[in-house]
């Protein structure tokens, strides 16, 4: 094979990677670092994603893959309490904070692998490679697939932390777990981070992924998650995406669905440079269901891509996506829904909708709502739309005496409520409505803490139009 | 005799819903078949007609003195058994018409005649389509698409004018429909009556039977008939309501 | 369950039903040596006498060619094409002009009485002029005094070269560019030939204008090449169907039609292709890689695309529309039915460029067998279309479990003002409805007829009276034995 040119990130890459083999964590476990050299030799081999691949051709790294990054920011050390960094008071709705500062799990050394008395397990990755080799054995990178891209393989080679979760067989856990990464660096960081979930035989998970930006840098945010949901487990994942302008975040989660599991996805991207996220979803056991949202709300020159793959291996599952977004100014927006359905795999339930509205000349949506089905006996359909607010319902609703600007965000704010409406936790689903409402009347920046810590509580978020009126 | 259900068990899916059904219609007779939901009316309306899923696991369906249990649904169709649907199922892109024709043809291939003349056919569709108050605009659509409910069941009237059997099975025929759909529906019935076919009337209620009158009106329970009589048990049923007939079965089971 | 056999037998038989078109004219042919150079391209430049430019642009569209790779994208498997294993010129070897049907090859007449299309009922009976393309060589056109006096021109795409080079130098390649597409620069260096039609302004064609394409001599690629110029205010309705005897090697065929569609002009055309799909293992068939696009170049023009589609081994095909006239209008009606191992990669392209510009597109897709249906498609708006339309329907019906059916739809949009809308299901026959037939006395067989010839007839009722009934008998022949 002839020598392929490497673009600068690649070079750094694989300059990072041949002077750190044998320092990664795992590297001492022969399967963990037979898997960063192959990952390593697959990213070389194809390369970081281009305009010319089919799975990109509307997303374009090519900025990205010419930049420079800081590849290895020093671990932070934990000098003050994680709430005093990030306050996280939404009202109403508590959570279990874990947070990954620049890419480390950031916690006192002795916090950083908790093993709680109902056999709950919450901690570094790279420790938990350690403790419990025989779980990494079962499930680690075994669904994230590095041939489907060159960011997924360079996060398999070069990974140095993220988060692992173990939910063994039969526990619920009632409080949502929420985790919180905040880049904060002084140069341009690229953090390739990676995260386990394990859930248990018939065990129950709630777990929120926040990304956040404190500053302004470029930075480039690499995260594979792969997700196990045993048999008759249920595993709820709420994505709640608040970055920069100029950050990219790729959000490559793998879930793989055992028999009678249950998962809910909700990407809610409220603002962000550029932002991939892609879900995989592959049942394994008969009886799967998997219900995969998301919204977005962009403006500027942010681009969103969704790319949602929902794979029917077996018979009697049931999926459902709906993806809904609002796009002003200069942004853009690409939805890629794929359904398969493989031979046999009958009795398959599976939905796909995307609808989108457009509100100025510049903005620009791709949508590609793709089914490829091998079975006869299956539901499947999917629809796609682009177009604008009704007028009609802005009429009425200005003949009503509402103004103009509060009832075109009034029927934005409709147009994605059947998104918001479900998100499963009362508490969660009330504040996420409330940064829709300040998304859309522009009061909602890139926040100072967490995103869910509004700047500045003392503001009403109180939409002044009665809903109950329209 | 036209009908003879003789022990007849059926399951779906492995549950037994009909459980040593009996029951016997000579040609002339029109037979009520009522009671409480659940008890097993629309699956005897499915055995009677061959619909697949609904396994006869013993006991047998004699049909003008031949045992039916494994013929075809087209084939019984033809024989001149016909089910007036509880839910008539739409078929996008087939026209009223052209289904009309095809089924006519392949009753009348069974019966070893030509197909009939477009002429003859179409007079043939005017004269039922009146019959049930039918406009034509129906005709020209496809099959049961954007029927009202009401519509849907006068169609299955027309439909079965149009097909002439020998013994119709009329399955919850009155549900959904007011009381002036009610009539034209009986209308058509009645006109249909006549001493060389049969009726199995099944119904919830009593109202259907102050237009379709019926010469017997059995009580289905659990699977089987528990009590038989003339249409006087119609209107005792409608005034004590279905209690009367379980409690007297509770109680004789206890 | 003894009925859920029964019906599968009857599955199996109706979808399991051979090529009823398998049988070769035996008219004498003359061919080139297989294979493909600069000098075969010179000796088909030569065969048809023409002008200088005419070769340089062949030459120009190969070496490009030269240069290009076969696409994969499509979801469609075969074996790799060995193209110096084809013959790409073969006329048949009386070459006498022709007035009246009784100067015809008897054979020849005698085959398309075969496919019921014979040119005296057609004449006699619907008044279509046929400008029948037998192996690429125009061999009989009919009816030329009616259209002469309208001045349209309808005629072989050689003679249009010699008799009408102006025209057919500013229009053609002007939709399809030999840089369009791997086949595109292959049939532009190749073609054999193929038919012009043009259409003076304001006129609107009495007839409707119909080709009927054969693939006769073994081991002949097919490279037609069609150009249709609708000037303003005039109207067509033109008719391509295609038949092809039964061989057992794979057959290419990789054709271009471009459609030009002046303000206010209004071109439909239909297409009714059968060719042969191979037998029902998947040996042989026709592998139909083909280019065609029209452009609604003035305002208030009109394109529409209405395809029946049962043949070919594996097919390739994206007829299209540019909507480049405010208010102009892009239609793509289309029914593809595969079977046994017939793989079908099929959609269109609108792309909105004027004001106002409106598209439909209805889609149904029928598998059966081992079979691959694909539908993929473009919707573009761009910028500058200010309030244009999009609606998208697109259906698959799958009969048995051994059969595929896709959908990829790509929908870019970069206009607030617009409106694109794109709906799919995918379904099998239902139970209810099949049930609902038997119980009325229709047999399994005629129900699926019935139910598959209802679910098409949306796309069916676009086509002309005529072509309709053969798509129907198509319909019927691919699927099963009797249509009700």
């Amino acid at each position: 094979m002839s020598e392929r040119k490497l673009s600068p990130l690649e070079q750094d890459l694989a300059t990072y990677y041949s002077a750190h083999e044998g320092s990664f964590p795992g590297s001492e476990n022969s399967r963990i670092t037979e898997l960063r050299n192959s990952a390593f030799q697959s990213l070389m081999e194809t390369g970081l994603p281009t305009k010319k691949d089919e799975k990109w051709r509307s997303t374009d790294m090519k900025s990205v893959v010419a930049n420079t990054y800081n590849l290895n920011p020093d671990a932070q050390e934990y000098d003050v309490e994680f709430s005093e960094m990030f306050r996280c008071d939404v009202r109403g709705f508590e959570a279990d904070v874990i947070s990954l500062s620049n890419g480390w799990y950031y916690a006192p050394e002795e916090e950083k692998l908790q093993v709680y008395d109902n056999g709950l397990i919450i901690g570094s990755i790279a420790i938990a490679q350690q403790r419990y080799p025989e779980l990494f054995e079962q499930y680690f990178a075994e669904i994230a697939d590095n041939t489907s891209h060159g960011f997924t393989a360079a996060n398999s080679a070069l990974w140095q932390d993220g988060v692992f979760v173990y939910v063994p067989d039969g526990l619920h856990i009632e409080k949502t777990l929420q985790l919180i990464k905040v880049v904060s660096s002084d140069n341009q960081l690229m953090t390739n981070t990676r995260n386990l979930i394990i859930l248990g035989e018939s065990s129950k998970l709630s777990f929120m992924h926040c990304d956040d930006s404190v500053n302004h840098n470029s930075n480039l945010i690499n995260t594979v998650t792969e997700v196990h949901i045993g048999k008759n487990a249920s595993f709820d994942l709420y994505k709640l995406q608040n970055i920069n302008d100029e950050t990219t975040l790729l959000n490559n989660t793998f879930i793989r669905q055992y028999a009678d599991s249950r998962s809910k996805v909700s990407v809610l991207t409220l603002n962000g440079g550029c932002i991939r996220n892609e879900i995989h979803v592959d049942f394994q056991g008969e009886g799967g269901e998997a219900d995969l949202n998301g919204f977005y709300l962009m403006d500027k020159k942010q681009h969103v891509d969704n790319q949602v793959f929902v794979r029917h291996s077996v018979p009697n599952c049931y999926s459902n996506e709906l993806f809904k977004g609002v796009l002003d100014e200069e942004a853009s927006a690409v939805f890629n829904g794929y359904i398969y359905v493989a031979r046999d795999a009958q009795q398959t339930n599976a939905f796909q909708r995307n609808n989108n509205i457009l509100m100025t000349k510049t903005a620009k949506v791709n949508t590609m709502p793709f089914l490829e089905i091998y079975a006869d006996d299956v539901k499947c359909s999917h629809g796609a739309t682009v177009g604008q607010l009704d007028t009609e319902a802005l009429f009425y609703l200005m003949q009503r005496g509402i103004s103009e600007k509060d009832a075109r965000l009034l029927l934005m704010y409709a147009f994605i409520a059947d998104v918001t409406g479900k998100i499963g936790i009362e508490a969660l689903k009330t504040s996420i409505e409330d940064m829709v409402k300040k998304r859309l009347r522009g009061e909602l920046s890139i926040c100072e803490k967490c995103v869910l810590h509004c700047s500045r509580p003392d503001v009403t978020l109180e939409f002044d139009i009665d809903m109950s009126k329209v | 005799m036209l009908l003879n259900i003789k022990d007849l068990h059926v399951s779906i899916g492995g549950k037994e819903i009909l459980k040593g059904f009996n029951l016997g219609v000579n040609k002339g007779e029109v037979h009520a078949i009522m009671g409480p939901n659940g008890t097993g009316k629309s699956t005897l309306a499915a055995a009677i007609t061959g619909r697949e899923g609904y396994e006869v696991e013993k006991g047998t369906i004699e049909y003008k003195g031949e045992i039916i249990n494994d013929q075809a649904p087209d084939e019984r169709a033809n024989n001149g058994i016909f089910l007036s649907f509880q839910y008539p199922v739409e078929i996008p892109g087939v026209s009223m018409t052209n289904f009309m024709r095809t089924a006519l043809n392949a009753q009348r291939e069974h019966q070893g005649l030509d197909p009939v003349p477009a002429s003859e056919f179409l007079k043939l569709m005017e004269a039922n389509k009146k019959l049930v108050d039918i406009h034509s605009k129906l005709t020209n659509r496809s099959v049961n698409e954007g029927f009202s409910g009401g519509e849907k069941k006068k169609n299955e009237i027309f439909q079965m004018a149009m097909l002439q059997p020998q013994l119709a099975v009329l399955d919850e025929t009155d549900s959904g429909l007011d009381i002036d759909a009610l009539k034209v529906v009986a209308r058509g019935v009645n006109a249909l009556r006549s001493e060389n076919n049969g009726f199995v009337v099944i119904t919830h209620y009593q109202r259907l039977l102050d237009y379709i009158v019926p010469d017997f009106v059995h009580v289905m329970y659990d699977g089987r008939i528990v009590k038989s009589g003339t249409k006087g048990l119609a209107h005792e049923l409608e005034e004590k309501g279905y209690d009367w007939i379980t409690q007297q079965l509770d109680y004789k089971t206890v | 369950m003894e009925e859920e056999k029964r019906k599968n037998d009857v599955l199996e038989e109706v979808t399991s039903s051979e090529y009823k078109y398998g049988f070769v004219t035996d008219i004498e042919t003359e061919h080139a040596p297989k294979g493909l150079n600069e000098d075969i391209i010179r000796y088909i430049s030569a065969k048809k006498n023409e002008p200088e430019w005419m070769l340089e642009f062949r030459l120009k569209a190969y070496r490009h060619w030269l240069t290009l790779e076969e696409p994969d994208w499509a979801l469609v498997d075969y074996p790799k094409i060995d193209f110096n294993d084809i013959i790409y010129y073969a006329a048949p070897k009386k070459k006498k002009e022709l007035e009246s049907l009784d100067q015809v090859d008897p054979e020849l007449i005698d085959t398309f009485n075969k496919l019921g299309i014979s040119l005296e009922e057609q004449k006699r009976l619907s008044g279509v002029a046929v400008d029948a393309v037998i192996d690429s060589v125009s061999v009989k056109t009919t009816f030329q005094d009616t259209l002469a006096k309208h001045d349209i021109i309808f005629c072989a795409m050689s003679e249009a070269v010699q008799n009408h080079p102006e025209l057919v130098r500013k229009h053609l390649a002007s939709v399809v560019p030999y840089t369009d597409n791997y086949y595109a620069a292959l049939n532009t260096a190749v073609f054999s030939d193929g038919s012009f039609c043009y259409i003076p302004k304001g006129v609107r064609c009495p007839v409707e204008l119909s080709t009927y394409f054969r693939i006769n001599a073994a081991n002949t690629g097919q490279f037609e090449r069609t150009l249709i110029v609708a000037e303003e205010g005039s109207y067509v309705s033109y008719l391509e169907g295609c038949t092809a005897p039964q061989r057992d090697e794979n057959q290419l065929h990789a054709a271009i039609v471009e459609i030009v569609a002046m303000a206010d002009a209004e071109v439909k055309y239909s297409t009714v292709q059968n060719w042969y799909p191979g037998n029902k293992e998947g040996k042989g068939g026709i592998y139909n890689f083909v280019t065609k696009r029209g452009i609604c170049k003035g305002d208030r023009s009109k394109i529409s695309w209405t395809q029946v589609e049962t043949g070919s081994a594996v097919t390739w095909k994206y007829p299209s529309c540019i909507l480049k006239g405010d208010d102009s209008i892009g239609e793509f009606y289309s029914v593809a039915v595969t079977n046994n191992f017939q793989q079908a990669d099929t959609g269109t392209k609108m792309i909105h460029l004027g004001k106002n510009s409106k598209s439909t597109i209805i889609s149904k897709g029928i598998s059966a067998g081992k079979s691959n249906n694909t539908y993929r498609g473009l919707v573009q708006i761009s910028k500058k279309a200010e309030n244009s339309r999009n609606f998208s329907q697109c259906d698959s019906l799958l009969l048995g479990d051994q059969c595929g059916a896709h959908t990829f739809p790509y929908i870019n949009t970069s206009n607030e003002t617009s409106i694109v809308e794109h709906e799919a299901t995918t379904s099998k026959i239902s139970e209810d409805q099949l049930f609902y037939c038997q119980q009325r006395g229709v047999d399994t067989e005629k129900a699926i007829g019935l139910i598959v010839n209802g679910y098409a007839k949306e796309v069916l009722n676009k086509l002309p009276m005529e072509f309709a009934v053969e798509a129907q008998k198509l319909l019927a022949i691919t699927l099963e034995g009797s249509v009700g």
